[in-house]
């Protein structure tokens, strides 16, 4: 976008200054074309929300004006959001790209994996996100996993090794030296890869607003017909939800997340602009995950644990 | 002088898109009170939310503990709040209305060596902690001495505890005056010592009404004005490519585009550039700033350079200016950082990484390790364990065109990897250890502080 950094409220006067935009997008675009030299057959993980959208976005930039040497995966739950599947297939369309999808629903209707009582599906996207990575062979998986989400993740590492079994070790992990990514593997190994290691969910949605990058509705302050779990607005559907004692209302709201509907949880919101929207975060007082995401919560170690048994 | 940091005042969305990023590193052990100082820089910088504080506070009261741990905001894994250590870099994120800060916040057992080297391998700052009480100490100088090693442009000295010595500008100026002139010597360009009491808030992100003999920044005040930029026409201008990108479409069919991040320096469009190692030469033709033609480029920027000529290039080559192009060699001296549990040993067949080029190595000699509580040598040990630093020599199967560490952190740096199972051994910085005169060699072998 900018050609010449202008930074202002900062005392670096140095026309060499970049802006904090400029030099994460450098870096994660560093990190798209590092996989692409190294890497046979590498996969960006879209599920249509913002992360991986903004995944997508660095990722067309990279390789301009040729295509993108990658194809997309997402895993889907069976509970996802109408409005971000149709945002999914629309992008793919667009950019021509081809999609894999890992479906919870099929391994349910399979009888290999369980419906868990309390409904919620993103612990089961596990298994088959492993199994289509071994079936598809994919030896590099892009998430876009950021290191300010959760304390485990704050020790991520950007080109994360995974066993065959997708396990992640942290006393495994390889030093991450100066910008010089190792991504040996052996066969049936793979390395995740997280370009936005270093973003944090500010620097996603600025990033958005300079960009002009277009995010399904439900980013947005929007009226929707939700029920209160956990000390969360749960969107109200076949899914599992409301149960006895819990009533519908139709609130104001807008998604800082988006992933299963059983465990993402909408806040009450007034914005319907991108700077509206990041006004509120700037001023929030939750972190997206401690407002929205009742799995983490289960215990101390939550996303430790999944992300062992080979979680994004 | 007074921080613009506002906890309470959320900053504006266009406050908030035009700062630049600041990337630093901690040293310091739990005792300095390194927790305290990285707790208390998110907390009051408004990085620590409500929930993240919530869980802190209920783990903290289940244990029986009365007030709020602050090392649980910063110690991620199980393992590690069971044992309650820190056993690797975590990044930490926070900002100001004028910058955005990475924080690689390193453990400082001194087993951990390893982990600082990492994390101040991309750092522009490194804070180095010590407790007022006990001045300059062994650990203190091993911090120096990395942060000297790895070239990190400017360091902060924060003398801790100031509360615990009464607040007196005699200690403080004793330990910084101590610690100013080993790391001087060790040819560290910039450094500040900042007197601050982490625990009790001052000269952290406020200035400390205890201590009106000091009259310089507060440590926040310091890391949102440090110049990160730096003037890049003296510097040598390096491109590894990456990538070669060929869209071979009926809009585009002949486009070829040499995509990579610029590791130093500037390239200008028109500018004589040379392809290494083949030596060939070409002109700038155009300069892709991913989507935007610009005629000036720098590092850290990622581009696709357009070259006149059709000219042989693939990932792992280096594009430099044709006046400025660097020697290419097979022999590599350089300082190293073992970082795998398994030993480097003379005669070790290894893969060099550097750059964008991987290529086969094996170590010929391993002339010394540098003990860096004393800075003494000790000649030919034959094996660096996890944590040494060492000299070593290799041998490449191809030339490579290396810098020296010195003048570029990026091209001068290399890491070493194990063909067998593709694990990082060891961190090399090419050319002489510091910037510093040579250590002097020890008359015998001390016992080396590692395990």
């Amino acid at each position: 976008m900018t050609t010449v950094a202008s930074v202002t409220g900062d005392t670096d006067s140095s026309p060499y200054a970049l802006s904090h935009l400029d030099a994460l997008e450098s870096e994660a675009v560093h990190i798209f074309r590092e996989v692409a030299g190294e890497f046979e057959r590498p996969v960006i993980l879209f599920s249509g929300g913002k992360d991986s959208i903004v995944m997508l976005h660095l990722a067309l930039k990279a390789f301009a004006p040729a295509a993108i040497p990658f194809t997309l995966l997402h895993v889907d739950t069976g509970h996802n959001f109408p409005e971000v599947l149709a945002y999914r297939d629309r992008t793919v369309e667009e950019h021509g790209l081809r999609l894999h999808v890992a479906s919870v629903q099929d391994y349910i209707d399979r009888g290999v994996l369980r419906e868990r009582p309390d409904g919620t599906r993103n612990p089961l996207q596990t298994l088959p996100l492993t199994e289509k990575i071994q079936a598809e062979r994919f030896d590099a998986v892009f998430g876009g996993g950021r290191r300010d989400e959760e304390k485990a993740r704050a020790k991520e590492r950007v080109f994360s090794l995974r066993d065959e079994f997708s396990q992640w070790d942290p006393r495994r992990q390889r030093p991450e030296l100066w910008q010089l990514y190792n991504g040996r593997h052996a066969p049936g190994e793979h390395v995740r890869v997280f370009p936005l290691s270093n973003w944090t969910e500010l620097d996603v949605w600025q990033y958005i607003a300079r960009e002009g990058i277009e995010l399904p509705d439900i980013y947005f302050a929007h009226e929707r017909d939700v029920f209160q779990r956990s000390n969360m607005w749960l969107t109200a559907g076949e899914w599992g939800g409301p149960k006895d004692g819990e009533t519908v209302e139709t609130r104001l709201v807008r998604y800082r997340t988006v992933g299963d509907m059983s465990c993402t949880g909408a806040v009450d919101s007034e914005a319907t602009t991108l700077d509206a929207v990041i006004a509120e975060i700037a001023a929030s007082r939750l972190t997206e995950r401690g407002a929205t995401r009742a799995d983490d919560k289960m215990s101390e170690a939550a996303m430790e644990d999944r992300k062992r048994e080979g979680y994004f | 002088m007074t921080s613009t940091t506002e906890p309470t005042e959320p900053l504006s969305v266009e406050q908030l898109s035009a700062t630049t990023l600041l990337r630093f590193a901690t040293a310091g052990s739990v005792d300095d009170g390194k927790s305290t100082l990285v707790g208390r820089l998110l907390h009051d910088s408004k990085s620590i939310l409500t929930d993240q504080l919530e869980a802190v506070e209920r783990v903290s009261a289940g244990r029986g503990q009365d007030t709020p741990d602050l090392a649980l905001l910063t110690d991620g894994l199980r393992a590690e709040r069971e044992q309650g250590i820190t056993i690797d870099v975590a990044y930490r994120y926070f900002a100001t209305a004028r910058r955005r800060f990475i924080l690689a916040d390193t453990p400082g057992h001194v087993q951990y060596t390893r982990n600082m080297v990492t994390g101040a391998s991309t750092a522009d700052l490194a804070v180095v902690l010590v407790d007022a009480r006990n001045g300059v100490i062994e650990q203190t100088r091993r911090h120096a001495a990395v942060a000297a090693l790895l070239r990190v442009p400017h360091v902060v000295l924060a003398v801790n505890k100031m509360d615990l010595v009464a607040y007196e500008e005699t200690v403080f100026a004793a330990i910084a005056e101590e610690f100013t002139a080993y790391a001087s010597e060790l040819g560290v360009p910039e450094i500040t010592a900042i007197p601050i009491s982490a625990l009790a808030g001052d000269n952290v992100v406020e200035p400390s009404a205890n201590m009106d003999w000091y009259g310089g920044p507060t440590v926040l005040e310091h890391l949102e004005t440090v110049p990160v930029s730096h003037d890049l026409a003296h510097c040598h201008a390096r491109l590894p490519v990456q990538y070669v990108i060929r869209p071979q479409t009926a809009e585009h069919p002949d486009y070829r585009g040499y995509a990579g991040q610029i590791a130093a320096g500037t390239f200008r469009v028109g500018e004589s550039v040379t392809v290494l190692p083949s030596g060939r030469t070409s002109k700038v033709a155009g300069i892709d700033l991913l989507g935007t033609p610009v005629d000036v480029a720098w590092t850290p920027q990622s581009v696709t350079l357009l070259l006149e000529d059709d000219v042989d290039i693939s990932r792992g080559d280096l594009l430099v200016p044709s006046k400025d192009a660097p020697p290419t060699t097979q022999d590599v001296e350089a300082t190293v950082c073992h970082v795998a549990d398994e030993p480097l040993t003379v005669g070790h067949r290894v893969l060099l990484k550097h750059g964008t080029r991987t290529v086969k190595a094996i170590v010929k000699d391993i002339p010394s390790r540098l003990t860096l509580d004393d800075l003494s040598l000790h000649p030919h040990p034959g094996r660096l364990v996890a944590n040494d630093i060492g000299r070593v020599k290799i041998r490449t199967a191809e030339p490579l065109p290396l810098d020296a560490y010195a003048d570029s952190r990026r091209t001068g740096a290399f890491i070493l990897i194990d063909p067998a199972d593709g694990t990082t051994l060891t961190a090399g910085m090419v050319g002489e250890s510091f910037a510093a005169p040579q250590p002097v060699a020890a008359d015998a072998d001390a016992d080396g502080w590692d395990f």
